[in-house]
């Protein structure tokens, strides 16, 4: 049997840029930073104290105070962004989704800020004051639940846990269902709102981030020779995927095919890329096969771009691999230069600007790439937007752990 | 304490920590079908109970709880 066409017919989002899709895309293409002194919380003994924070969402306002109060940040992002996708593709107007709809969410570490939360009052007060509600708010399916519940979304759920890459897994696993017929309509993304004091620290730790406190829009500069860490940053994005016939047979806008996944796995070091980004090239090259294409289809890769010194070099060396001489010629950006990173949120909300580029005719680009890294020696759409029209986007998305997830979408 | 004074810090209780609607917060009504505290909420309320009155609860005594009346009667008689 013949595999079913996937096509995405709503986008809905969250983050750093904007808390719908038109005003995140303005500000993707004119290249305006999201990244800014963290607000949420007190930084003066972190040794890194800006990020990209989602700003004017207030979830009592949104969902009401008694259920609000049930569900961690990243909950109400992802129920936010889940019903921004769902009227976006015009399925906002049933009770429940039921049985031919499934949800495959992506978080990097889940409800972190409520652990900690439960963590704090167990020292201060005893077992005895635990949040009730830890359990539910912590666990890294909390959102792929609450989705469901609200939305009746009754087929498959599956949450995927792959740091930095979990929402681009989401995406692909998603097609996968839909292509194997288990559903029609994949209700697909991620959600990360883990900017906490304890997880900057650890990140810090490990020298993971940009301490560029003194400039915080200038700091995240993928690709730049002085690029010196990613920034945090929290979001959700939500993509509606369903199979070419049912998208038809309802008259629904498509935004673009969805051709191509390839996962891989480094199985080499826990945080360092392979050398040359070995396993990242063979994602490169699965989801280039999966979609039917050659290398030299590619009109723009939204890279995963962390600013980081391992990954832009390495990324690099991955698309020359992959691309060979028309690596040069290819247009690439990091729209993290712009939201920072939004961890297992990067790959949905990646994925929504490759398609959006496809729709617009026109490529985001990378800001405050100014010196470039003479390792860096690629077009990657330095400052200023491009306009382009593109047949065939990729999108790339690698997390700790040794995971790589590359998505490839066509234009419909 | 007075059963009306228990039951106006009952219903501050609920609106200002539960985010319940305050006129929906009655003797008559049920915790669950009106006021939609599930199992998980429960526990929060008798947290939120033995914290504002100094008292515990076991969780044996709340069997026979399903209003708000039943809750304030009970809390009244452990005052």
């Amino acid at each position: 049997m013949s595999k079913r066409r996937v096509v995405v017919t709503g986008l809905g989002t969250i983050n750093p840029l904007g808390n719908n899709v038109e005003d995140t895309w303005e500000n993707l293409v004119n290249g305006v930073s999201g990244i800014d002194s963290i607000t949420s919380f007190d930084t003066s003994n972190l040794p890194v104290t800006f990020a990209g924070e989602v700003k004017n969402f207030d979830a009592n306002e949104y969902m009401g105070k008694q259920h609000a109060r049930k569900l961690d940040r990243s909950g109400h992002l992802s129920i936010y962004a889940t019903e921004e996708a769902l009227k976006d593709a015009r399925l906002d107007n049933q009770e429940r989704l039921g049985p031919n709809v499934g949800i495959v969410f992506g978080t990097g570490i889940g409800g972190i800020g409520a652990t900690e939360d439960a963590v704090r009052t167990f020292d201060e007060r005893g077992p005895s004051r635990v949040n009730p509600l830890a359990i539910t708010q912590l666990m890294p399916n909390s959102s792929t639940g609450q989705v469901a519940i609200k939305f009746g979304i009754e087929g498959p759920s599956v949450t995927i846990t792959t740091a930095c890459a979990a929402s681009a897994n989401a995406v692909g696993e998603a097609k996968n269902m839909i292509e194997n017929g288990i559903v029609d309509i994949v209700v697909t993304g991620g959600t990360e709102s883990g900017t906490t004091p304890m997880t900057i620290a650890a990140f810090a730790q490990i020298r993971a981030l940009s301490t560029q406190n003194d400039n915080p829009k200038e700091a995240c500069k993928p690709f730049d020779k002085n690029r010196d860490g990613f920034v945090m940053g929290e979001g959700s994005t939500v993509l509606i995927l369903e199979s070419e016939e049912s998208a038809k047979s309802r008259d629904a806008e498509i935004y673009a095919y969805i051709d191509g996944y390839g996962s891989t796995t480094d199985a080499y070091h826990i945080t360092a890329p392979a050398e040359g980004g070995a396993g990242a090239v063979k994602a490169m090259e699965k989801a280039i096969e999966d979609a039917g294409i050659t290398p030299s289809d590619i009109d723009y890769i939204n890279a995963h771009g962390t600013s980081t010194p391992a990954n832009d070099k390495n990324e690099t060396e991955a698309i020359k691999t992959v691309l060979g001489e028309e690596a040069s010629e290819v247009v690439i950006s990091s729209t993290k230069s712009m939201t920072g990173h939004l961890l297992g949120g990067g790959g949905a909300f990646e994925s929504m600007a490759s398609i959006l580029s496809i729709k617009h005719s026109k490529v985001p680009p990378t800001i405050n790439l100014n010196d470039p890294d003479e390792e860096c020696d690629l077009n990657y759409t330095p400052n200023n937007a491009v306009d382009l029209s593109i047949k065939t986007a990729m999108s790339n998305s690698f997390g700790f752990g040794g995971h790589n997830a590359v998505l490839v979408f066509k234009k419909s | 304490m007075e059963v009306n004074e228990v039951f106006e810090k009952v219903k501050n209780l609920f609106v200002e920590e539960l985010g319940i609607d305050a006129e929906k917060v009655t003797m008559e009504a049920k915790l669950e079908e009106d006021l939609e505290i599930d199992s998980l909420g429960i526990v929060e309320v008798v947290m939120a109970f033995e914290d504002e009155f100094g008292i515990e609860i076991d969780d044996e005594e709340l069997t026979d709880v399903g209003t708000v009346g039943q809750a304030v009667n009970l809390l009244h008689s452990k005052l």
